[in-house]
C-alpha cells in the first residue's frame, strides 16, 4: 500500500529540490544593476502613474456591498431553476414573491441615490 | 412531480405580518417627506396589533409545520407575546428619541419589525436552520440599529464591537451546528433527540453541544462571554439598547432551552453542570461590576448580565418549573427593563448628555411622577415585593431549591442582595440629592407616556397578582416535556 | 483515496485560522476576512458530512449560511466604512472610546 506512494514521494522531493536550486541558483549567479526602469512592473508599455496601493473611494464600497447582497440571492434561484417544472404554479409564485421584496429593495436603493456615481 | 409540503401559514401569521408591516414601512419611508417617522411609527403599532391578534390560535396548536421546521406551540405562542410588548414599547420609546435627536430614519422601525419577526422564527424554530436564520435576521437588524445614531461615535462603535463579537459566536454556533449534523444526520431537533436518546454519543457531537452552548451563551450575555454587553450596551441608542437588552435576550433563551431541553436532553446531566458553573460566575461577577459604574447604561448592563445569571439557574433548575420560572421572569424582566430603559432615554435628554448616575439628583423634586416609576422599575430588578421581580427571583429560586441546587440559590440571594446596593443608589440620588445645576424640566411625549405606564402597571400588575401568569408560563413549557 | 477525515482536518484547520485571525489581526477588513474564513470552513464540513451521509440537509444549510455571511459582511463593510469616516483609520485598537 504505501509502496505505491513511493514515485509520488520521489516525484515531490525532486520538482522541490529543482524549485529550490533554480531560486538559488538565479539568487546567486545573475547580475544585478537596479535602475527606475527596471524596477517599473512592465519594461514595455505605458509608464505607471501611480502607487498601486493606494486607497480605493468608498463609493466602490458602497457599490461593492449592494453587489454583494443582491448578487447572492442567485444562490436560492439555481435549485429553484433546477426544479422549476416539477413545481408549477406553486414554485412560481413564492419566487415571484420572493423576487417581489428585492425588488422593493432594489427600489428602495435606488430611491436612496445609491445608484449614482457622482 | 414534487409533492408539495402543506403550507400552514397560520402557524408563522405573526411572524410574517411584522415582515409585511416592515416593507409597508420601507416603502412609505420613501415617498412621504414630512412626518415619516409618526407615519412609520403608527404603521409599526398597527402592524404589532395586528400581529398580537394573530398570534392567540398558536397556543391550541401545538402542531408542527412547513414539514417540521417550525413548531407552532404554547411555547411560541408565549414568547411571542413577549416580544410583540418589548418591541411595541421599543416604538413608542422611540418616536420621541427619534425627534429630540433630529434622526427623520423610517428604517429604524423597519429595522426594529424584521429583528422582532427574526425573532419569532427563532423561538418557533424546530430546526437549527430555522433557528439559525432567526438568529442572525435578528443580529443583523440589531447591528445595524446599534449604530444608527449618526451623531455619536460611540453609536458606530458600539454597532462595530456588536458585528465583530456577534459574527464570531454565530461561527462557533455554525461550527458546533456542523459537528451535530455528522453525527445525528439531521439537524431537526427532533432527529437530535432520538439521536441523543439512543446513547451511543460520540465525541463530536458533544463537541458540537458545547460550541452551541457558547454561541447561546454569547447572545444571551452570559460570563464569560458577555466582554461585548457593556460596550454595546452604553454605546447604542437607548430604546435600542433596551429592545436588544429584553427582546435578543429572550429570544436567544427560547431557543436555548427549547434546544437543550428538546434535543439535548439527554445530556442534561452534562450540560446543567456548565449551565451551574457559567450561572454562578454570571451572577457573581455581572452584580460586582455594576456596583461601581458610573454611567447608568453601563449599570443596567452589568445588571442585565446579572439577570442572565438568575434566568440561568432557572435553566440549570430544569423541569417544569424551573423552565416555566424562567419563562415568567423573563415577562417580568420585559417590561421592568423596558421601563428602566424608557426612564433612561427620557433623562438622556439631547445628544444622551445625561447618562451618569449622577444626573439622576434632584430628578424627585422636578419629576415626582417620572421618579416614582423608576423606582418602581429599580425596586423590580432589584427583587423587592410587591413588585414582579420579586416573583420572578423568588419562582426561579424555589425550583432551584427543589432540585437541590441550594448553594447556587445562596450565591443568588447574596448577589441580589448586593444588586440592592447599586439599584436605591439611583433612588438615593433621585431623592435625597439635589442636583448641581438648575435642572431643565424634560418634555414628554404622549407616547412615550403610555410607554412607561404600560411597563409600570404590568410591572406591578403581574407582580401582585402573580398566579394567573405563572400559570400561563406553566402551560406553556408543557409542549418541551 | 480522501476520506470524510481529511475534509474535516482541513475544515478545522481552517476554521482554527479564521478564530486565530480574528483575535489577533487589528485591520478590520482583515478580521471580516476571517469570520468568513471561519462560516467557510463550516461549509466545508456540511458539504462534506452532506455527501459522507447522503442527506441533502448539509448542502441547504451551505446555501443559507453563505447569504448569511453575504449579509453579514456587507453590514460589516458598511460600519467599517462609517467608522472610516469618523476616524480616518480601520484599526480595531482605534475604536476605543469605551473601554473594553
Amino acid at each position: 500500500m504505501l509502496n505505491s506512494y513511493l514515485p509520488l514521494l520521489v516525484i515531490l522531493l525532486l520538482s522541490a529540490f529543482i524549485g529550490v536550486a533554480i531560486l538559488v541558483l538565479s539568487a546567486l549567479l545573475s547580475r544585478k544593476n537596479a535602475s527606475p526602469i527596471k524596477l517599473m512592473p512592465y519594461e514595455c508599455g505605458m509608464d505607471p502613474i501611480g502607487n498601486a496601493r493606494r486607497r480605493f473611494a468608498v463609493r466602490f464600497f458602497l457599490i461593492g456591498m449592494l453587489f454583494i447582497v443582491f448578487d447572492i440571492e442567485l444562490i436560492f434561484l439555481f435549485p429553484w431553476a433546477a426544479i422549476y417544472e416539477k413545481l408549477l404554479m406553486f414554485g412560481f409564485i413564492e419566487m415571484l414573491i420572493f423576487v417581489l421584496v428585492l425588488l422593493l429593495g432594489l427600489i428602495y436603493v435606488w430611491k436612496k441615490g445609491a445608484l449614482e456615481w457622482e | 412531480m414534487i409533492p408539495i409540503p402543506a403550507i400552514n401559514l397560520g402557524s408563522i401569521l405573526p411572524a410574517l405580518i411584522l415582515c409585511a408591516a416592515g416593507l409597508v414601512v420601507l416603502a412609505v419611508g420613501l415617498f412621504v417627506r414630512r412626518g415619516a417617522v409618526t407615519v412609520a411609527a403608527l404603521i409599526s403599532l398597527v402592524g404589532i396589533v395586528l400581529a398580537f391578534m394573530t398570534n392567540s390560535p398558536l397556543r391550541a396548536l401545538n402542531a408542527e409545520a412547513f414539514s417540521g421546521l417550525v413548531a407552532a406551540d404554547s411555547f411560541c405562542w408565549f414568547l411571542n407575546i413577549l416580544i410583540l410588548i418589548a418591541v411595541g414599547l421599543t416604538v413608542l420609546i422611540s418616536a420621541k428619541y427619534l425627534a429630540d435627536e433630529g434622526m427623520a430614519l423610517p428604517e429604524y422601525f423597519v429595522l426594529l419589525l424584521f429583528c422582532a419577526a427574526g425573532m419569532m422564527f427563532m423561538v418557533s424554530g424546530n430546526h437549527i436552520l430555522v433557528i439559525f436564520i432567526g438568529l442572525e435576521t435578528l443580529s443583523i437588524s440589531v447591528y445595524v440599529l446599534a449604530g444608527i445614531h449618526p451623531a455619536i461615535p460611540r453609536s458606530q462603535e458600539s454597532a462595530l464591537k456588536y458585528l465583530l463579537l456577534g459574527a464570531f459566536s454565530s461561527g462557533l454556533f455554525l461550527y458546533g451546528a456542523a459537528l451535530l449534523y455528522g453525527s445525528a444526520g439531521s439537524l431537526a431537533l427532533p432527529a437530535l433527540a432520538k439521536y441523543f436518546q439512543a446513547g451511543s454519543t460520540s465525541l463530536m457531537a458533544k463537541a458540537g453541544m458545547g460550541l452551541l452552548l457558547i454561541g447561546f451563551g454569547f447572545k444571551v450575555a452570559a460570563v464569560p462571554f458577555h466582554m461585548w454587553t457593556p460596550d454595546v450596551y452604553e454605546g447604542a441608542p437607548t430604546p435600542i439598547t433596551a429592545f436588544m437588552s429584553v427582546g435578543v435576550k429572550a429570544a436567544a433563551f427560547a431557543a436555548f432551552v427549547r434546544v437543550f431541553f428538546d434535543s439535548l436532553a439527554a445530556l442534561q446531566v452534562n450540560w446543567s453542570q456548565i449551565l451551574w458553573v457559567l450561572a454562578l460566575v454570571t451572577m457573581i461577577l455581572g452584580n460586582l461590576a455594576a456596583l461601581v459604574q458610573d454611567n447608568i447604561k453601563r449599570m443596567l448592563a452589568y445588571s442585565s448580565i446579572a439577570h442572565a445569571g438568575y434566568i440561568l439557574v432557572g435553566m440549570v433548575a430544569g423541569h417544569t418549573e424551573g423552565t416555566s420560572a424562567l419563562l415568567y421572569y423573563l415577562l417580568a424582566y420585559t417590561f421592568t427593563n423596558m421601563g428602566a430603559f424608557g426612564v433612561v432615554a427620557l433623562v438622556g435628554r439631547k445628544g444622551e448628555a445625561n447618562n451618569m448616575i449622577d444626573d439622576y439628583r434632584g430628578l424627585a423634586k422636578l419629576h415626582p411622577l417620572l421618579a416614582v416609576t423608576m423606582a418602581i422599575f429599580l425596586f423590580s430588578l432589584a427583587g423587592v415585593p410587591p413588585t414582579a421581580g420579586f416573583v420572578g427571583k423568588f419562582t426561579i429560586f424555589s425550583a432551584a431549591v427543589k432540585e437541590g441546587y441550594v448553594g447556587l440559590v445562596i450565591v443568588g440571594v447574596l448577589t441580589s442582595a448586593i444588586s440592592v446596593y447599586y439599584y436605591f443608589r439611583v433612588v438615593m440620588k433621585m431623592y435625597m440629592e439635589a442636583p448641581a445645576t438648575e435642572p431643565q424640566a424634560l418634555h414628554f411625549g404622549p407616547a412615550v407616556v403610555v410607554g412607561l405606564l404600560i411597563a409600570a402597571v404590568g410591572v406591578l400588575y403581574i407582580g401582585i397578582f402573580p398566579i394567573t401568569y405563572l400559570d400561563l408560563a406553566a402551560k406553556s413549557v408543557m409542549p418541551l416535556f | 483515496m480522501v476520506t470524510l477525515h481529511h475534509y474535516l482536518v482541513v475544515s478545522a484547520a481552517l476554521f482554527a485560522l479564521g478564530v486565530i485571525g480574528v483575535m489577533i489581526r487589528r485591520n478590520l477588513i482583515v478580521v471580516l476576512m476571517c469570520l468568513e474564513l471561519m462560516l467557510n470552513a463550516v461549509n466545508l464540513s456540511f458539504v462534506a458530512f452532506s455527501h459522507y451521509l447522503g442527506s441533502l440537509e448539509g448542502q441547504v444549510f451551505v446555501l443559507f449560511v453563505m447569504v448569511v455571511a453575504a449579509a453579514e459582511v456587507a453590514v460589516g463593510l458598511a460600519i467599517a466604512v462609517a467608522v472610516f469616516r469618523q476616524k480616518g483609520s480601520i484599526d480595531v485598537n482605534d475604536v476605543n472610546l469605551m473601554k473594553w
